[in-house]
């Protein structure tokens, strides 16, 4: 998409279409020729992962839709009846189902290795938005996905959910009555959520382009963080990179593969496999296990509306990240003070999914001794997740901003062959004064 | 860096599996299922059909008195992988033992010359006959309790066949101090709060107070194997049945996984193959 490119029509019919519509030169330059950083490592497969699972996702939900009824009154049987009576039914509801939470798993490593090697900075900051956007329309897809088979804790956590738009003061009640189409999470609401969840996946297929178009014009970063300087730091992608991507995928697929055979409930709540019941309410609602750190945040905060706004600021947080970080040198491996505070924040984070899935007042530590601090008990998970929720924040707003500006980065190859060809130690000195050039 | 990699992931998944089953025990306040082992397990485990067919006739004859089984249809105990599969019928509505089984049971149906309702015997396309017409006529006959249907029972209860084992094996007196209303059944597997019930000292005991009374006796169901008829024996029985019920394509599922796997394991080991041999030359 940018720079020179290489297509030459070879056929007759090929330079007829060339000079009408280039797509087979699009083609060739996005998929073939484009010029690829050579030192990517395993966790640059993820982009290729992401995008077969999305694939995977919308075929397997289109085939789906064509035997799923969205009524309150056999929504929960349409589901067992695809399990049971659909020509492997069983198959592509597990695939899909089990899809959801290795679509997640994938996005947070390409999130965490997205931090890691600073690929959020100039110049890729449209990228970044584009790829937080895509991650927003996932949450919401899955959210509505997840209320479709209408088991106890597909209601349950619909009410909850809608319900915290009407922390909002004063228009909140009315957009809530809006949202459900009535005055309670019902057949409408049921109605609408699945239609969306139809369209939502192919928003996100949309601004994935956008987001691979982003990616074509600086191209990839890579584990240096350094820029390109020349040819002899590139491979072409096709084949070099479409069978590293693919020996990855595979990979990948044995997971999710072990899920879908031989673990098809592991990932999902037993409450689901009751049919919902509007008088029942669970003992426990949570949301699925992706969600949690943000159901704690959200559950940190004792006042409603303060909690939805901390659970939108976390998420927001994300999006404004490339102007948070002050640090001149993208990727952590030459910033040893933040990789230990990166690592302690993927922890952190692990930390927030851990309080999520527990009731806010069980105990941290099975101990008889409760520790009181005036009427707080501090051996709970509600004050673990408000540590941890403090540090989440700390981490993007003080942390990320202050370590671009005190820290002293390690001395940072020239080029991204350097550090390949010889000893990173044996980098001249020095580099760390101009280790990169912006833009 | 490709070990490095793929260690620091597993770590990381067997880091979040761990947290999340500690969520699972932390709140519990029931005893734990009983250790049981039942021949489906793990990835290569088959029903035990004989078992199957035995716990079918401990549904039809206890449970089916209370217990709708909405998801289920007669067909289905003579399809693939059911207990009455006959390769001779792949059709298991011709299948003559799943006919006959049927046969025995009066469905209601309209008469479609006068319109009327009438009783005829059910067919295998019939879904499982419900015990009672409607919600409040089964909670009026069951004290108020309502008995949930047991189509996924196994998939609904966290614990699985496990957990429905314990609970049918598990009635017990309820210990002293424990005074329960009439009507309600003292069962230490079953989840609940018993702290409003308890007089006693020290913490109220685990378990919780169950509106069924015990099902199960010694020489309640009659086998027609000649197994024993024993509060166990029919326990596991109808456990192995009740599991082949909430998903009655696991094993076509796992035939299927362990092709998948095969196929997935070679063909990965033919990527990395290619990308080594791609990338010799390659300085990276």
């Amino acid at each position: 998409m940018s720079g020179h490119s290489t297509y030459e029509p070879k056929s007759g019919l090929e330079k007829w279409l060339d000079s009408r519509l280039p797509i087979l030169r699009f083609t060739n330059d996005t998929i073939i020729t484009f010029p690829t950083p050579k030192n990517l490592n395993y966790w640059w497969t993820f982009g290729g992962i992401l995008a077969l699972m999305l694939g995977i996702q919308i075929v397997s939900g289109i085939v789906l839709a064509m035997h799923y009824v969205p009524h309150v009154d056999m929504a929960f049987n349409s589901v067992q009846r695809i399990k049971r009576d659909v020509n492997f039914g069983w198959l592509i509801q597990g695939m899909h189902a089990n899809g959801a939470s290795m679509f997640f798993l994938a996005v947070y490593v390409h999130i965490f290795r997205n931090l890691y090697y600073g690929s959020y900075k100039a110049p890729r900051e449209v990228l970044w938005l584009l790829g937080c956007v895509i991650y927003l329309l996932m949450i919401g897809t899955a959210f509505f996905g997840y209320v479709l088979p209408w088991g106890q804790m597909s209601f349950h956590g619909a009410v909850v959910i809608t319900n915290l738009i009407g922390a909002l003061p004063v228009v909140g009640h009315s957009i809530t009555t809006w949202l459900w189409g009535g005055f309670a999470v019902d057949d409408p609401t049921l109605n609408r959520f699945f239609s969306l969840h139809y369209l939502l996946p192919f928003m996100i297929a949309g601004v994935v382009a956008l987001h691979i178009w982003a990616l074509h014009v600086p191209g990839n970063n890579n584990p240096t963080g350094v820029n390109v300087t020349s040819a002899s730091d590139t491979v072409p992608f096709h084949p070099y990179y479409t069978v590293k991507d693919g020996f990855a995928i595979s990979v990948f697929l044995i997971l999710y593969a072990t899920f879908v055979f031989y673990l098809p409930d592991a990932l999902g709540d037993a409450a689901n496999y009751i049919k919902a019941n509007p008088l029942v309410t669970p003992q426990h609602i949570v949301p699925e296990w992706y969600l949690l750190p943000f159901y704690a945040i959200l559950r940190a905060v004792p006042n409603k509306l303060m909690g939805v706004i901390a659970m939108g600021g976390a998420i927001a947080s994300i999006f404004v990240l490339p102007w948070l970080d002050t640090s001149k040198v993208r990727s952590m491996r030459y910033r040893p003070t933040m990789r230990l505070y990166y690592f302690i924040f993927v922890l952190d984070c692990i930390v927030l999914g851990f309080c999520g899935a527990h009731s806010p007042d069980d105990p941290v530590f099975p101990i008889s001794v409760s520790l009181q601090l005036l009427d707080a008990n501090l051996n709970s998970f509600v004050w673990l997740s408000r540590i941890a929720a403090l540090f989440y924040f700390v981490y993007f707003w003080v942390i990320t901003p202050l370590m671009g500006l005190t820290e002293t980065p390690l001395p940072v190859p020239e080029t991204i062959s350097s550090p390949v060809l010889s000893h990173p130690a044996a980098t001249p000195a020095g580099a760390a004064a101009s280790p990169e050039k912006r833009g | 860096m490709l070990r490095k990699s793929l260690a620091l992931a597993a770590l990381g998944l067997a880091l979040s599996f761990s947290l999340l089953g500690g969520a699972a025990l932390a709140a519990s306040t029931q005893e734990e299922p009983k250790d049981v082992h039942w021949s489906f397990e793990g990835p290569f485990g088959k029903f035990d059909k004989a078992q199957v067919q035995r716990g079918y006739k401990v549904y039809r004859e206890v449970c089916s008195a209370c217990h709708s089984m909405d998801l289920m249809y007669y067909r289905n105990l003579g399809q693939k992988g059911g207990p009455f599969f006959d390769p001779k019928y792949q059709n298991p509505n011709e299948n003559p033992v799943v006919k006959s089984l049927a046969h025995d049971i009066q469905v209601k149906d309209i008469d479609q010359d006068t319109g009327d309702v009438i009783s005829r015997p059910a067919i295998p396309a019939d879904k499982f006959l419900a015990p009672f017409p409607n919600e409040p006529a089964a909670r009026a006959s069951n004290g108020g309790a309502l008995p949930p249907d047991l189509s996924v029972i196994t998939r609904a209860r966290e614990g699985g066949a496990a957990y429905v084992y314990s609970l049918l094996t598990g009635f017990a007196n309820p210990p002293a101090g424990l005074t329960l209303p009439p009507g309600k059944y003292y069962n230490p597997y079953f989840p609940g709060d018993l702290s409003s019930s308890w007089h006693g000292k020290g913490d109220a005991p685990k378990g919780g107070a169950i509106g069924m009374p015990p099902p199960l006796a010694d020489g309640k169901v009659t086998f027609d194997d000649g197994s024993p008829s024993t509060v166990k024996q029919e326990a596991t029985d109808v456990v192995a049945f009740l599991e082949w019920a909430s998903e009655p394509r696991a094993e076509e599922r796992k035939q299927f996984g362990l092709g998948a796997m095969i196929y997935l394991l070679i063909f990965s080991g033919l990527l990395y193959a290619s990308y080594k041999k791609l990338w010799k030359n390659i300085e990276h």
